[in-house]
């Protein structure tokens, strides 16, 4: 395993393969089928101040090689994460990245202060790009001061390094990622789901019935590929790459476009076993393409190997 | 729980766009309740990409083997329903709460069905009826053509149909078959649309009762949050149930409809 293992700031992984947040939950579904200290990590679903219940359903449509979600954050709220979700989890040798959203600064500020206290939480993932809350989410990740502002108060509570997960549905992608690094963001997750929308054809009206959600699954692969590739030349922070990772050599792909690690959202839904899957996988690929470690596939798609 | 790869021991249309297909193998060995579903992958693309939930209709524990009724009406439903005999197909499950069924002998329980909400009432009559209750079977249809199981149904208890168009049994709705025959029992069960689970919830209020809800899911294990629902005693706040992990069975009353 030690060729897989990677270090990132706060985070000590087996391995640089992870369940994205929201498609995981807390981890207690998904440990009915493995191990989950397997992992290298577990990004734990949002986690907002008070319990939400979301958005109406329907929730999910599916859609050409991808899905729409808008579920809308629901979670129980910190405190129960804090007493019964997190305090579960520590059975299992596994860094946890907990997910922080909220709707005004406070909000976030003072999720981060009391989760990042917990004892197998090891990174915070800020979620500025939720595309399905009204208020919030998105707002803060779309406009680079607004979020150079978030992260800096948010680094200046949280006794964890701070991720930031970026939003694609932006102008200049660049742009955000220098902002929240000049914030001190300690690395970057890209890339959360592509607004969309679909239309049911027998009634004219949107399947969904936020009427909008975010796009996730293949279809967004080369979008997050193309961001990884370019905000990674540009920012000396760490990226955890996601958006439509199905195999080993979409992971590949990640890794090359210059991503630390990845994580697995979407497929989880698909293939419950695919994390295990493509962790057993991925020494014979490195195998296959030469490589000694998985470290030496971040950025080689832009690094000159002469 | 488990995946696995199961085999297609037949596949048939029965009714229009309604298909019977069976499949064998050990996961079988975990279906208990009738009322679970399995979540299907049906094909192994990424088209369709999220995998089908489907309802339970047959549990044969001696041959391994359990069966599914569909209606082929969407993208997913239409391509498995070009499946054939001998083929294999991911299935993850079972899934999900079933319907209680522990009652007395000489008991009376009453089925309605809607639409393609009939079929995992086949295995909950038939696991009655080996308990000694008595069942009756109420099944809507929207017309002739759609109606399937009439026979199977009718070996197990007295069988009403109605159709919408009155091509066949009572004309209009199940509710009207139930005005009309005025029938008692002390369990009431039920799956199919929802304005269907709602009427009969206002008509016997009173009645215990069961019902399945259908909702769009992702994960189909409670992971995603997908299919949830409302308590019905906190229509508006926080408490919830998952359709995929804490139902699809849900006793009458429990969660909004």
């Amino acid at each position: 395993m030690s060729r897989l293992n990677i270090e990132l700031p706060g985070l000590s992984l087996k391995n640089p393969i992870m369940p994205a947040s929201g498609c995981f939950g807390f981890g207690k579904e998904y440990s009915q089928f493995y191990d989950l200290s397997i992992l290298g990590s577990i990004m734990i679903k949002a986690t907002t101040y008070e319990a939400r219940f979301g958005n109406p359903t329907p929730r999910v449509a599916e859609t050409p090689a991808g899905m729409l979600n808008a579920i809308g954050l629901q979670n129980p709220g910190l405190q129960s994460v804090l007493e019964n979700e997190l305090p579960w989890l520590e059975q299992f040798d596994v860094p946890i990245i907990a997910n922080v959203a909220g709707s005004q600064t406070e909000d976030y500020v003072e999720v981060a202060k009391q989760i990042s206290k917990a004892p197998n939480v090891k990174a915070l993932e800020l979620n500025i790009s939720c595309p399905n809350v009204k208020t919030g989410g998105i707002a803060f990740g779309t406009i680079p001061e607004v979020a150079h502002d978030l992260t800096k108060q948010v680094k200046q509570v949280s006794e964890v390094p701070v991720y930031v997960k970026l939003s694609p549905n932006v102008a200049n992608i660049v742009d955000m990622a220098k902002a929240v690094e000049e914030a001190g963001a300690d690395g970057l997750t890209m890339i959360n789901t592509l607004l969309g929308m679909n239309i049911d054809i027998r009634t004219g009206k949107p399947i969904l019935a936020n009427r909008t959600g975010g796009l996730s699954g293949p279809a967004i692969k080369p979008v997050a590929v193309r961001m990884i590739y370019e905000v990674s030349q540009q920012v000396s922070i760490p990226i955890i790459g996601m958006g439509g990772i199905q195999s080993v050599d979409d992971m590949i792909e990640f890794f090359y476009a210059g991503a630390s690690a990845v994580a697995i959202g979407t497929a989880n839904f698909i293939d419950p076993f695919i994390c295990q899957k493509l962790i057993n996988e991925l020494p014979n690929k490195l195998d296959e393409l030469g490589f000694s470690h998985i470290s030496e596939l971040v950025g080689r798609s832009w690094k000159n190997h002469d | 729980m488990q995946q696995e790869k199961m085999k297609i021991s037949s596949h048939r249309e029965i009714a229009s766009q309604i298909f019977e297909l069976s499949l064998e193998g050990e996961l079988v060995n975990e279906m208990k309740q009738p009322g679970q579903f399995v979540h299907l992958r049906i094909s192994e693309s990424i088209e369709p990409l999220l995998r089908r939930p489907i309802s339970i209709a047959e549990i044969e524990h001696r041959h391994k083997r359990f069966t599914m009724i569909y209606r082929a009406d969407g993208k997913g439903t239409r391509m498995l329903s070009h499946k054939k005999a001998g083929e294999t197909i991911d299935v993850l499950g079972p899934l999900g709460n079933g319907f209680p069924i522990e009652r007395k002998k000489g008991e009376k329980a009453l089925l309605v069905g809607g639409g393609i909400g009939v079929p995992p009432l086949y295995e909950l009559s038939k696991q009655l009826v080996k308990q000694g209750v008595e069942v009756f079977h109420v099944l809507g249809h929207e017309t002739a053509s759609k109606v399937f199981y009439m026979d199977e149904f009718s070996s197990l208890g007295k069988t009403y149909v109605a159709t919408v168009d009155g091509s066949l049994g009572t004309k209009g709705f199940v509710t009207d078959v139930l005005d009309q025959e005025d029938l008692s029992f002390d369990c009431l069960y039920s799956c199919g649309p929802m304005p269907m689970l709602k009427a009969l919830e206002n008509k016997y209020p009173a009645i215990e009762g069961y019902i399945s809800l259908e909702k769009r899911m992702g994960c189909g294990i409670g992971a995603c949050f997908a299919c949830v629902c409302h308590l019905a005693d906190d229509p508006s706040g926080t408490k919830y149930r998952k359709v995929c992990s804490d139902g699809p069975v849900f006793k009458i009353g429990e969660v909004m409809i």
